[in-house]
């Protein structure tokens, strides 16, 4: 994103349940020539056969908040790790954090949001998750951790799609749309992914919130999304047996007065169902743009940029999570247009 | 640029003329007195040390970032990033105290007045005190903080939920001082009767020692980052607010049931707080550069430093109490004699 993040330091998040292709990834990004530095936090140190002087151990230590906020977890090693790294500013260019195969994505994208300095130095670039095409459908069916690591992702990469056939592979897209038609999806064998495409993704990522349509996802993608169900006007309605995204428009200008209250109470009350939201927003009165995006019940947003001419101010926002109260988010956001 | 408007500038006394500039030209991250000169460490690899004459004198100890730093008056001990340990003299020579085995980040360091050495890597505290070996004790998450008691060999490990007390040299097991929460920074009282975390939350919590009272010290907007004990230990002042906020210890329940004192309030957040070592004043950093002096009884202010830069990161006093060492987080830095 311009201004606004320019100074902090982008950081990705690497996740994926066990086996998937995680440190394959992970090696590539560190050995390819692609004149970045990046410091990595990774969980097994002897994985990675990289001699790279700014890897870095971890814990992987979830820590609870005392802020009455219930499901409000960080990763404490991470606040540690990131605190000590900033005293070698200017010696990288990026980070990219690992987890474990079995990690919930949810307090180390939390920890971006909680922690004050930790947010003055760095930014969550994106979530990217690694899911093996072979096994990925039956994970989603008993590991709870590999659905939310595909409802977390901003980026996923569907690999070892060469050990399984069409059919196959058909059917673990649709998997995992229903669980998260956002991210952007690319199919590999060996991790063998452009960089371009998993890294330093800031804004982009967020913008394809705006472009996104049930037709763009099929042209995009070029298969068939048999299981879906694309409704016209851009609502669209998916069926995992428990998580779900929900996607809100509006070419009207929002109130800001009344949108902010109902988004933090939105969050404050069903943050516990709601584990990703994004949004970008046009506000009556104002010509900038308002982005947002956030985890569980913490938000994060601040004015992107001025609506360029001739571009629509159009209002989108996206949900995903277990259980949402649809109809009384569709009705919330309606009070919010202006009239 | 100036921090005050005209009628408030009008009305405060400024020594700012009478600082000696110290150019460090890199990021700092401490400062400590050692003999007559500062010691100033830098963000990574090199401590700076500075005479009277501002003259600076830079040596190498760490080949990456530096840490964590404690210091005793005759030499500071530094961990880094490279997973060493090392001290540093007044006469500018650097000792290599320990090496972690798995090149793990040398996280805390604290020092004991009769020459014991504390330090952490990962959820491991380890103390070397005399010529026995080095013990090692586990705490259940990654250390958050060491500090000895002022009295006997007994470390204080500030983890997660709480503080581990450890007697290296007894069998007898540790007591566990629990509280929810994550504990980084402690400190205990120059009496020995209080213990302090700072934790990551913006909030301290502290234990009566003698039957483990809970002290809780909250009401800050932002995260505790420096701690200071007010000369006798009466009171503790610390950084986190708009105001520097001094808990009174003075009576023998500490600050329970008490307010704490609020001085020299600006626009701006106190980044780093030192108290004069035998005068009731104190130095106060904030985070748009300004220091100022404070004296306790009324709050009375003297401008050291203008406001306009990044913010202060360190604050020293001499032994004696006759100079004032600062920098802000980019190593623009001074001296003030008194």
């Amino acid at each position: 994103m311009p201004e606004l993040t320019s100074q902090k330091i982008p950081v990705t998040v690497l996740t994926g349940y066990l086996g998937a292709g995680k440190t394959t990834l992970l090696n590539r990004i560190l050995s390819e020539n692609h004149g970045k530095k990046y410091a990595v936090i990774v969980n097994e140190f002897g994985e990675i056969g990289i001699d790279n002087d700014l890897i870095i151990g971890a814990d992987e230590e979830v820590f609870e908040m005392n802020n009455g906020c219930v499901c409000c977890t960080v990763r404490g090693d991470l606040v540690r790790i990131l605190d000590g790294l900033m005293k070698r500013k200017g010696k990288f260019d990026a980070i990219i954090v690992e987890t474990t195969g079995l990690a919930d994505p949810a307090p180390v994208a939390q920890t971006f949001f909680v922690d004050e300095d930790v947010q003055k130095n760095a930014r969550l670039d994106a979530v990217v998750t690694v899911a093996d095409a072979k096994w990925l459908s039956d994970r989603l069916k008993d590991a709870p951790e590999a659905k939310n690591q595909i409802a977390f992702a901003d980026v996923i990469v569907l690999n070892k799609t060469d050990l399984v056939s069409k059919a196959e592979l058909a059917e673990v897209e649709a998997r995992i749309r229903a669980i998260n038609p956002y991210a952007k999806l690319h199919r590999t064998e060996r991790c063998q992914v452009a960089l371009s495409d998993v890294l330093e993704r800031g804004a982009f990522d967020l913008d394809r919130i705006l472009e996104l349509e049930p037709e763009f996802l099929d042209a995009g993608d070029g298969h068939d999304h048999h299981d879906h169900d694309h409704g016209h006007g851009g609502l669209k309605h998916y069926h995992d047996e428990d998580m779900q995204s929900l996607s809100l428009r509006s070419d009207k200008p929002l109130d800001a007065t009344k949108f902010m209250p109902w988004l933090q109470e939105l969050v404050a009350s069903e943050g516990q169902k709601i584990l990703r939201s994004k949004g970008i927003l046009s506000f009556s009165d104002d010509d900038d743009r308002y982005v947002f995006q956030g985890v569980h019940m913490m938000l994060e947003g601040d004015h992107q940029r001025a609506w360029k001419d001739g571009e629509a101010r159009q209002s989108r926002l996206v949900f995903i999570g277990r259980e949402l109260p649809e109809q009384m988010i569709r009705d919330g956001f309606e009070r919010c247009i202006t009239t | 640029m100036t921090a005050f408007d005209p009628g408030e500038s009008a009305s405060i006394i400024s020594v700012t003329d009478q600082v000696r500039p110290v150019k460090i030209g890199a990021p700092v991250v401490a400062v400590h007195f050692l003999g007559d000169r500062a010691a100033f460490v830098g963000a990574e690899e090199s401590v700076f040390l500075v005479n009277g004459e501002a003259e600076i004198s830079k040596v190498a100890v760490h080949a990456g970032g530096i840490l964590c730093a404690a210091s005793d008056g005759a030499r500071i001990v530094m961990g880094g990033d490279d997973g060493k340990l090392v001290a540093l003299d007044a006469k500018g020579e650097v000792t290599l105290l320990a090496t972690d085995a798995k090149r793990r980040w040398i996280d805390n360091v604290a020092l004991h007045p009769d020459g014991a050495v504390a330090w952490s890597a990962g959820k491991t505290a380890f103390v070397r005190s005399g010529k026995a070996e080095d013990k090692s004790f586990d705490v259940p998450s990654t250390v958050g903080g060491l500090a000895f008691a002022p009295k006997g060999l007994r470390l204080a490990i500030a983890h997660y939920n709480g503080v581990t007390l450890w007697f290296p040299n007894m069998v007898a097991t540790a007591d566990v001082l629990e509280w929810a929460g994550s504990h980084l920074a402690v400190t205990f009282s120059p009496d020995n009767k209080f213990l302090v975390t700072a934790m990551h939350e913006p909030a301290l919590h502290g234990w009566r020692l003698a039957d483990n009272r809970h002290m809780r010290m909250t009401g800050y907007p932002g995260r505790v980052r420096s701690m200071s004990w007010s000369a006798g230990g009466k009171g503790l002042a610390t950084s986190g607010a708009d105001t520097v906020i001094m808990w009174p210890f003075a009576s023998k329940d500490g600050p329970m049931g008490k307010e704490p004192a609020m001085l020299a309030p600006l626009q701006a957040r106190v980044s780093a707080v030192a108290c004069h070592p035998k005068q009731d004043i104190l130095a106060a950093g904030y985070g748009d550069g300004t220091i100022l002096m404070v004296r306790l009884a009324d709050g009375a202010e003297i401008l050291v430093r203008r406001n306009g830069t990044v913010p202060v990161a360190a604050l020293a006093w001499n032994t004696k109490g006759t100079l004032l060492a600062f920098a802000d987080e980019e190593g623009d830095a001074g001296l003030l004699p008194l």
